[in-house]
């Protein structure tokens, strides 16, 4: 059994809330340096203009890159050999309560119905797989209301197939339009269960935009996808062009003979995420 | 792309200049609300009682800030997704409210209200927030502090960066998306 202090998950945490909404991760800002250069329309560059100076200037004063700091999202690998005395819940909800704080992040927390703020971003929403081992891998993501509601889960016919998910795909990105702050980056779920499906999304949202999956099948998939909503035209902020969508990435999952779940996570061009390991 | 620098509180001649596409640098007073302040606002109006500011010649900036830091007025301020108060705006538009700013698509009936009441629609890069916050030089809490970031802010504003997205004469700048289909 290896001891993990609770203090020290705290403190990191809290330091990757605050350190992943100023400072843009490295493969999106070539994401958009790569934009700025090669966008068709004169408003789609001046979106990745202001995108690049924005990234500068809160790395420089330390507001935060969105005023959207988003729900704080966990996504926990926990060797079945860590103990963490006091409790991990415990040790990740309080990191990330003082980072939200310290940093000055939006706290953006309401109850469902009576829409009041709980006032300091809780609860933290983490996802734990136990993985073999010792060690702790946490990683988090600030995952903004905007691109969130601009998401959706659906259960395909499994007659439906491949094509059935690409109509779905390429559907969600239209009727979004301009209001998910595109270029976005698209996390999707195929297969599982009805809740499993936008958990694997998600965390496909971890992956640098540039990997390539290790499944050529899946990775053509994946490349396909984007080739698709990118003839959309939509561009960056909805102003037209060919920068619709950064990356598309896929998770599959068994799933039910009866199903073909299919859940599409849409994430904006803001895409803040870091990780810890122990 | 034609650019006009306009001062608030905007006029019906101010919204007659303006097309779907042009720059426009807004200087002056703007109004922050977003969900929870217009909910608020409506309940005001149902009341017959006073609302916190005066609509007539009015923008108002769907925007929640985060905290600001010392030694600034605000911290990151972009704009938020504005298809959320579709069904407040045509109620604040007859009552004088002359834009709106934001980001994303509006409702039919919200672009006839522009049409109706002569009022436009401006877009703010999304994502952008702490960019945007410099053009931010105050900003002041002056109703329902209790909604935190969704606090009414009086903001005073100096050649904040917007595109007309709706103008009053039925343009729209939004790409279509391009179905096959």
């Amino acid at each position: 059994m290896r001891e993990i202090k609770a203090a020290d998950i705290t403190a990191a945490v809290a330091q990757m809330c605050m350190s992943a909404n100023t400072k843009l991760p490295a493969d999106v800002r070539r994401k958009f340096e790569e934009g700025y250069k090669n966008e068709t329309t004169e408003a789609g560059r001046e979106i990745f203009r202001q995108l690049l100076e924005n990234a500068d200037l809160s790395a420089d004063t330390k507001l935060p890159l969105c005023q959207d700091c988003g729900l704080a999202i966990f996504y926990v690998e926990l060797g079945e050999d860590v103990f963490v005395p006091g409790g991990l819940n415990k040790a990740i909800t309080e990191g990330m309560v003082a980072g939200y704080k310290d940093g000055f992040l939006r706290k953006s927390s309401c109850d469902p119905l009576s829409r009041k703020n709980t006032g300091d971003n809780t609860p933290a929403i983490i996802h734990i797989d136990f993985v073999p081992g010792d060690r702790l891998k946490i990683s988090y993501m600030a995952k903004g209301g905007g691109s969130e509601n601009m998401s959706r889960v659906t259960m395909l016919s499994p007659s439906q197939g491949w094509e059935g998910i690409k109509k779905f795909v390429v559907s969600r990105v239209a009727e979004a339009g301009p209001n998910p702050c595109p270029p976005t980056i698209l996390g999707i779920g195929i297969g599982g269960t009805f809740e499993q499906a936008p958990k694997i999304a998600k965390k496909a949202l971890l992956r640098k935009l540039d990997d390539v999956h290790p499944d050529p099948k899946v990775a053509a998939m994946e490349a396909e996808l984007l080739t698709a909503v990118n003839k959309l035209g939509i561009g960056p902020m909805g102003l037209g062009g060919s920068y619709t969508c950064l990356a598309v990435k896929i998770a599959l999952a068994p799933c039910h003979i009866a199903s073909l779940p299919l859940a599409v996570n849409v994430q904006c061009h803001s895409a803040r995420h870091e990780e810890v390991e122990f | 792309m034609p650019t006009y620098t306009l001062n608030t509180p905007l006029t019906d001649a101010d919204i007659d200049s303006l097309r779907a596409g042009d720059v426009v640098l807004l200087n002056g007073i703007i109004y922050s609300g977003r969900d929870a302040a217009h909910k608020k606002l409506m309940e005001l109006l149902d009341a017959g009682k006073p609302l916190p500011f005066d609509l007539k010649g009015a923008s108002i900036y769907y925007v929640g800030p985060s905290p600001a830091p010392p030694g600034r007025p605000i911290g990151s301020a972009g704009p938020t997704t504005s298809y959320r108060m579709d069904a407040y705006a045509p109620r604040l538009h007859a009552l004088g409210l002359k834009a709106t700013i934001g980001k994303g698509k509006r409702s039919d009936e919200v672009k006839a209200a522009m049409r109706e009441h002569k009022a436009v629609y401006f877009g703010a890069t999304g994502g952008a927030g702490a960019l945007l916050s410099k053009c931010i030089t105050a900003s002041k809490v002056i109703a329902f502090d209790e909604l935190g970031p969704e606090a009414i802010r009086e903001m005073t504003v100096k050649d904040f960066p917007l595109l007309v997205i709706n103008d009053a004469v039925g343009g729209e700048l939004y790409a279509k998306p391009k179905l096959d289909d």
